[in-house]
């Protein structure tokens, strides 16, 4: 009975979201539309459940004859995921409501979404691995086509599903070498059997579907026209929890199937990362949509996060856990500012809609600041850390050329982080924009709070020789 | 006062005063007079800091080498918050908190929208410039002088002149550029000795070929900001557009974080790598010295020439730096101290007119001592201040800067003196075209002479420009200790 508790225990999380999601629908069946309101907070009341039972097993374990194994690593990233996926439907109520879109499948999608989360992050078998991308994915599709109405919406989920569908395949594809070169799924099993070229082949092509899932270049093509079409609720959700998530199952799939083969991968990794800061930082100069415009600097941040996985599981992967966790909770707070501006006459959405927000929404804009500095990098603000943490990686690996890119790409993507600044500080005021919900300015001052002070005052318990490190830890046993 | 974290206290009370200023801007809603209580507020706050400074001051002993008042704490890995001054750095945080509260006050008339913002973004700054000057680790440093690009790119962004935008972003980007490869030379250092802390790594020898990189890492952030020729180009933008407070800051300290970096960093955590570019700086020094003073000349807008001085003037500070002997790295520091309170001095003065005309413009001046006599007579110490005139403290840096550049290199001291001729020029003309002659313009016919604000604002430096002038031991004792240290560093590469 001792290993029905352990195998509980590992697959807790996903177990309790995928029993929260059919009560949901359930629910729904049975009430309707009267669940709608109640489901926003059902669902991230469920959220947060799931990232407590993460935490309670954060030592993790195997389940399921090796089909699944979590550890601290994978159990790091799940708690924030789960955790930034509540705050992400928290505050989605408010934007969905006055779209007449608050409909309780929202809610339950955003569950199934988690539980493919909770699935990518503990698989331990490429099986497990393309069932829970593909749950996280399908759930995705359809809420970047939530506003049902809209063409924009429709077109971005379709956009998404199609490529997104090639992406899978490719995955799919790769798989199968693998598998046919090694005789095994398991990521042990192909551990353990070596690397031929054949299922280098593999390997590759499974670098490919992956970076398609984490929007790094040259598979990023997607991202600026899916995050513009879809709704901005949907995008905060797509730019933190699942961002996280498929980062650090690229890091593992890399670190623990592929480990032996790291010399091979380096380079690919290396060179996707570069391409994706360059990429990210010049498409994100000419934008004038701020949807677009984030989707393309999220673009960039991820080339930050893979040069922290080129560098490797020793030295990389405590600095990949701090720089995405900082990263992807400014990201949830900027995409709340986006949620939070909002003016009679329809969505905020064009840059130049923000100009002179200093002159009537003095709070925010503040708030906004420290967040956009933040995310560029800038001290004191906490994603400076998490800069710094990848550039240590990169040099405690060697990857100097690496460094140097990230120091380029920074620079350029000052370029429009400080245009953003110029229009909210120096320009004439715009229209003016209506009051905020309580709610959604709570996470915008929360996460400036904790990326601007929180962040900066205990970064030595989150990054190196704090938590991720710790988290990290578990990779290496 | 035994265990107080002096520094910490020193380097915080401006940021807890913006908070205050924050809460008093919504206790009164922002409405009436809020404005003035508000910079008030913001004069007090930044009086006390340097009561506090002087505390350091009289806290800190002189005939001690090493550092001082340290405080130390762990903070992130290899990282810890330690904080420490020595004369360099103590003579430059009192030359901070005496010109940030001038610079509020001088702000009294001239600053008419958004007080409250203006007021946070200056003390904001001061707690920046402060660390900068206090922090004796890596990181720390990096954090205060990076941090410090944000309120000085709203100041010269929302209350600059007409093409500020493009001059806050030039000053931005130009300086953020050399700072990220610092902080990548940085990252390395401190992987390479384990630990972020100044004082392990000023005995830490790194290999020569390492030294030259990390050398040069650091070189193009100090470089940019000092500013030193060919990457000076985003000063004069920057000053021309800055509100005068905004250029009195950055001409006083802001540029001082440069030379204060090749003196903390560059000596001595890379001699070798020091001596080896040795002539490259000074060639560098010579061309800015010769150049922007030539190119001053020719300048028909009174801050730009003030601005390019500014480059000249730094052109000896590199000199000094890197003479490698007591002469020269003394009259650096001096050098440093007494441009920041000359070049202030004259953007205020630049100021005051440009309060009066609102233009800056050489051409539109003339005949200023028949309407403003105090005014003419202020212009005419800091002009011969500016130029070199023994008896104010702009001599005894350039005299010192030259004297050691000489024992280290004949030529580029030459090079420098040709320097003081053209200063001569560019600042004597200045001053015959705005103040004498026959007033020209009507409008100046009801210019009114320095009111009590601009009395209060520029007196003070006036009197220190003089008493260091006459009296320059007085900074040379503070920073004798820390000179013969950082020497003594800089030989043990030799």
């Amino acid at each position: 009975m001792l290993d029905l508790t352990d195998i509980l225990m590992t697959i807790a999380p996903e177990l309790w979201l995928a029993a929260a999601g059919l009560v949901g629908v359930l629910l729904g069946a049975v009430f309707g539309e009267r669940f709608n309101s109640l489901s926003f907070k059902f669902g991230a009341l469920s959220l947060f459940g799931a990232a407590g039972l993460a935490a309670a097993h954060f030592q993790g374990g195997e389940a399921f004859g090796g089909l699944v194994r979590t550890n601290t690593f994978v159990n790091f990233a799940k708690v924030i995921s789960f955790g930034l996926a509540g705050v992400a439907l928290i505050v989605s109520e408010s934007f969905l409501k006055r779209h007449q879109t608050n409909r309780y499948e929202y809610a339950l999608l955003m569950i199934f979404a988690s539980v493919g989360m909770g699935i990518i992050l503990s698989a331990a078998d490429l099986m497990t691995l393309y069932m829970g991308i593909e749950t996280l994915s399908l759930s995705s599709y359809v809420l970047a086509a939530f506003h049902r109405d809209s063409a924009r919406s429709s077109e971005a989920g379709l956009k998404y599903f199609v490529l997104g569908a090639l992406a899978s395949g490719m995955l799919l594809y790769g798989a199968s070498l693998v598998y046919g070169f090694t005789g095994s799924t398991s990521f042990t099993g192909i551990a353990e059997a070596g690397l031929s070229n054949g299922a280098m082949f593999g390997m590759v092509l499974i670098i490919v579907g992956l970076a398609f899932k984490i929007s790094a270049a040259p598979m990023h093509v997607w991202t600026p026209d899916v995050y513009e079409g879809a709704p901005t609720p949907v995008v905060a959700f797509f730019a933190s929890a699942p961002k996280l998530a498929s980062t650090v199952v690229f890091a593992n799939v890399l670190f623990t199937v592929f480990g032996d083969a790291m010399d091979q991968w380096q380079l690919i990794v290396g060179i996707i990362a570069g391409a994706s800061m360059i990429v990210g930082s010049l498409g994100a100069l000419v934008q004038t949509n701020i949807k677009r415009l984030l989707g393309y600097s999220s673009i960039a941040n991820v080339g930050y996060a893979l040069v922290a996985v080129a560098a490797g599981p020793e030295n990389g992967a405590a600095a990949l856990l701090t720089f995405s966790t900082i990263y992807a909770v400014t990201t949830l707070g900027l995409f709340a500012g986006v949620l939070a501006m909002r003016r009679a006459s329809g969505m905020v959405e064009g840059v130049s809609d923000l100009g002179g927000l200093i002159r009537t929404k003095p709070l925010l804009t503040v708030m906004l600041s420290v967040l956009i500095f933040s995310v560029a990098g800038m001290p004191p603000f906490g994603g400076f850390f998490g800069k710094y943490e990848v550039l240590q990686a990169g040099l405690n690996a060697q990857l100097m050329p690496l460094a140097i890119l990230v120091v380029i790409s920074s620079v350029i993507s000052l370029g429009y982080y400080l245009k953003l600044i110029k229009i909210m500080w120096f320009d004439e005021p715009a229209e003016r924009l209506e009051t905020v919900d309580v709610s959604v300015m709570g996470v915008v001052l929360l996460s400036a709070l904790i990326a601007g002070v929180v962040f900066v005052v205990f970064i030595s318990e989150l990054g190196t020789g704090g938590w991720a490190t710790f988290a990290a830890s578990g990779l290496l046993r | 006062m035994g265990n107080l974290p002096i520094l910490t206290l020193m380097t915080f009370l401006p940021l807890a005063g913006a908070l205050l200023v924050m809460l008093i801007h919504s206790a009164t809603g922002g409405r009436g007079q809020s404005g003035k209580l508000v910079l008030a507020t913001g004069i007090l706050v930044s009086a006390a800091t340097f009561a506090v400074s002087v505390a350091a001051f009289v806290a800190f002993d002189p005939n001690t080498a090493g550092y001082q008042l340290v405080e130390q704490h762990a903070w992130y890995g290899p990282i810890s918050y330690k904080l420490g001054i020595d004369g360099l750095s103590l003579s430059l945080v009192v030359l901070t908190t005496f010109l940030t509260p001038i610079c509020l006050l001088a702000s009294w008339n001239s600053i008419e929208k958004r007080m409250t913002e203006y007021v946070i973004a200056f003390l904001v700054l001061e707690t920046f410039m402060i660390g900068v000057f206090v922090a004796l680790d890596l990181v720390l440093f990096y954090v205060f002088f990076e941090a410090g690009l944000i309120p000085m790119f709203l100041i010269v962004g929302i209350w600059g002149g007409k093409d500020r935008v493009y001059a806050a972003f030039k000053f931005f980007l130009y300086t953020l550029i050399g700072s990220l490869l610092m902080l990548v030379a940085m990252v390395y250092m401190i992987l390479a000795a384990g630990s972020a802390d100044v004082e392990v790594l000023e005995t830490y020898s790194f290999a020569p070929g390492i030294q030259t990189w990390l050398w040069l890492a650091f070189a193009a952030s100090f470089a940019v900001k000092l500013p030193m020729w060919p990457v000076h180009t985003w000063l004069p933008d920057a000053h021309v557009q800055a509100p005068t407070a905004g250029s009195v800051i950055l001409a006083g300290v802001l540029l001082k974080m440069g030379g204060y970096g090749f003196l903390r960093f560059s000596l001595p955590m890379f001699p070798d790598a020091s001596a080896l570019f040795q002539p490259f700086m000074f060639a560098l020094a010579v061309i800015a010295i010769v150049y922007t003073s030539l190119v001053a000349w020719r300048q028909t807008d009174m801050k730009k020439l003030i601005a390019y001085s500014s480059v000249a003037h730094m052109g000896f500070v590199t000199l000094g730096i890197f003479a490698f002997n007591e002469t020269g790295v003394q009259g650096a520091i001096f050098q440093m101290l007494s441009h920041g309170l000359i070049s202030g001095a004259l953007f205020l003065i630049v100021g005051v007119v440009y309060d009066r005309m609102h233009t800056r413009e050489i051409a539109a001046y003339g005949g200023l001592v028949n309407r403003m006599p105090i005014y003419a007579s202020f212009f005419m110490l800091f002009t011969m201040a500016n130029v070199g005139l023994p008896g104010t403290s702009g001599f005894v840096g350039e005299i010192l800067t030259m004297v050691g550049g000489f024992q280290a290199a004949t030529w580029a001291a030459a090079g420098a003196a040709l320097g003081v001729i053209f200063s001569a020029v560019y600042m004597l003309t200045l001053y015959r075209r705005t103040v004498f002659g026959e007033i020209t313009n009507p409008e100046l016919n009801g210019i009114k002479d320095m009111n009590l604000v601009e009395w209060i604002c520029i007196a003070p430096l006036a009197v220190l420009t003089l008493l260091f002038g006459i009296a320059p031991n007085l900074i040379f004792n503070l920073t004798d200790g820390s000179t013969a240290r950082i020497l003594s560093m800089m030989a043990r590469g030799q």
